[in-house]
């Protein structure tokens, strides 16, 4: 068990209620510096709900959490999304040219990305060479790791993936996986994974949370966690 | 007062609208012998036309009489009442009463003002209530083309704009591509009545002048006068409205409330 500082999200009875219907129910994790954590559950688990709380995409409606030893109503909304970056199931790239589409997340905090690291973080996700490229001639695989660079290029302190490769064909899927997992190991990046699939989930995370109605009904090493779901 | 309401020119105009109100029944007949029946519609129509045409020229014809200040109050109420049909283009996005109101207020006030004081616009209330209206009518079309196009466009891109602020993002940034995008949108029937004029269509402003016995050029210039202060007018409301409306499309944790359906 690592010291209490190490713990960089911690969500304490989180939940979300809309229309009187709770999407995301009470609620409390810790994730620590390094940690990756899986997020698996049936479809309206409340698995991309949970992920969305976590940069204030949408609003808790209970519990709250903190970002760093922060409560998160005390950093703005664009801090707090800076800190945790999120890539969602779609790459929804904005037009212009790759190294546009990377450098987009330090441009809104005035700050320009060299090429150089431009560079560097387009050869980590296998696409080297392609910072002029134009993003409307790229396949689902590129776009997605396209996305995925641009979360990474904010130096995000924790970075959320949403279904990253459910909208890819398999060979696309894979290489997505591999570049998330290979950049995700060499850079020490915390994530938080949500995927239907427990294949993905063991391949990528060192733990998991199963959600089911909203709830977090496991929580654990993915050892653990397929042990006592095959037990119960 | 009978006397003055049945002037010989009020007669003539009631001939004259009984027989193209008869032009309008004969349409309505040969479509009943296809048994296509549009009598009820087509009847009500005419006659709601006629008594709601009369009754505002009848209101004018007083109005118009009146010292030029009582244009005032007449232009704001027609500006409110402008802002009110064209915020109800974008029903779910909260403020879009007082964007619109902002815009049209704006954009009709400062051009009207500035056009009257340049001596473009006649400050007799004759002139400046009729070309006043012909502004804010058109400001309020272009409102409601704008509102109604940046609506659509953040509906469709939910993702796209979700993705900006996922980055950090702020969210005018967010949703700058669409406020561009709305705004060219609401300004093309604008730009192509300037385009067409005199080729395609020959104005009524220009048409009624010329029936009133202005000479022809004249009218045609004056026609070109009012487009060009229509197309002014309606773009600084589009401009203002669609840059205030950009705001009221987020939470004030600066969440995208304009969403296509209820959460899933």
């Amino acid at each position: 068990m690592g010291s209490s500082f190490e713990v960089v999200l911690r969500t304490d009875r989180l939940g979300r209620t809309v229309s009187g219907r709770a999407i995301v129910q009470d609620v409390s994790i810790e994730v620590r510096q390094g940690d990756v954590l899986g997020i698996v559950g049936p479809s309206g688990a409340g698995k991309s709900s949970f992920l969305r709380l976590l940069n204030r995409l949408d609003e808790p409606t209970s519990g709250t959490f903190f970002l760093e030893a922060r409560d998160y109503r005390q950093i703005t909304p664009r801090e707090l999304r800076r800190k945790v970056g999120m890539v969602m199931q779609t790459a929804f790239l904005f037009p212009g040219t790759v190294a546009e589409n990377i450098r987009f997340g330090p441009d809104q905090r005035g700050e320009r990305l060299e090429d150089g690291r431009v560079a560097e973080l387009l050869r980590q996700v296998g696409l080297d060479g392609f910072a002029a490229h134009a993003v409307d001639h790229l396949s689902g695989g590129e776009a997605q790791r396209v996305a995925f660079a641009r979360a990474v290029a904010n130096s995000p302190s924790v970075l959320l993936l949403d279904e990253p490769t459910s909208a890819l064909d398999d060979l696309a899927k894979l290489q997505v996986e591999t570049v998330i997992r290979d950049v995700v190991r060499a850079s020490h990046l915390t994530c938080l994974i949500v995927t239907h699939d427990r294949e993905v989930a063991a391949r990528l995370a060192d733990r998991i949370l199963v959600l089911e109605g909203g709830r977090a009904k496991l929580i654990g090493p993915i050892r653990e966690v397929l042990n006592v779901e095959a037990t119960s | 007062m009978w006397k003055q309401l049945l002037s010989a020119d009020v007669l003539r105009g009631l001939g004259q609208a009984a027989t193209a109100a008869g032009a309008a029944v004969a349409v309505m007949l040969l479509a009943r012998t296809r048994r296509i029946h549009v009598e009820r519609e087509t009847t009500v129509a005419l006659v709601r036309g006629f008594l709601q045409i009369v009754i505002v020229g009848w209101i004018l014809a007083l109005l118009l009489r009146g010292p030029s200040w009582t244009s005032i109050p007449i232009l704001a109420f027609m500006m409110v009442a402008a802002a009110a049909t064209s915020a109800r283009r974008a029903k779910r996005i909260p403020g879009a009463f007082r964007a619109s109101l902002y815009g049209i207020v704006v954009g009709t006030g400062v051009t009207i003002g500035l056009m009257t004081l340049l001596g473009a616009i006649d400050p007799a209330i004759s002139t400046l209530v009729p070309i006043g209206s012909m502004l804010i009518a058109n400001a309020m079309n272009t409102n409601g083309l704008a509102l109604d196009r940046f609506r659509s466009e953040v509906q469709a891109h939910v993702g796209h704009v979700e993705s900006a602020l996922a980055l950090g993002a702020a969210p005018e940034t967010a949703v700058s591509r669409y406020v561009q995008s709305s705004y060219q949108a609401s300004l093309i029937p604008a730009i192509d009545n300037l385009r067409s004029l005199g080729i395609v269509w020959i104005p009524g402003l220009m048409a009624g002048m010329v029936l009133s016995g202005s000479p022809p050029l004249y009218a045609a210039i004056y026609q070109f006068v009012t487009l060009a202060m229509i197309f002014a007018s309606s773009g600084l409301t589009s401009l203002i409205s669609t840059t205030l409306i950009s705001a009221h499309a987020f939470s004030p944790a600066e969440q995208l409330v304009l969403r296509p359906g209820p959460e899933a």
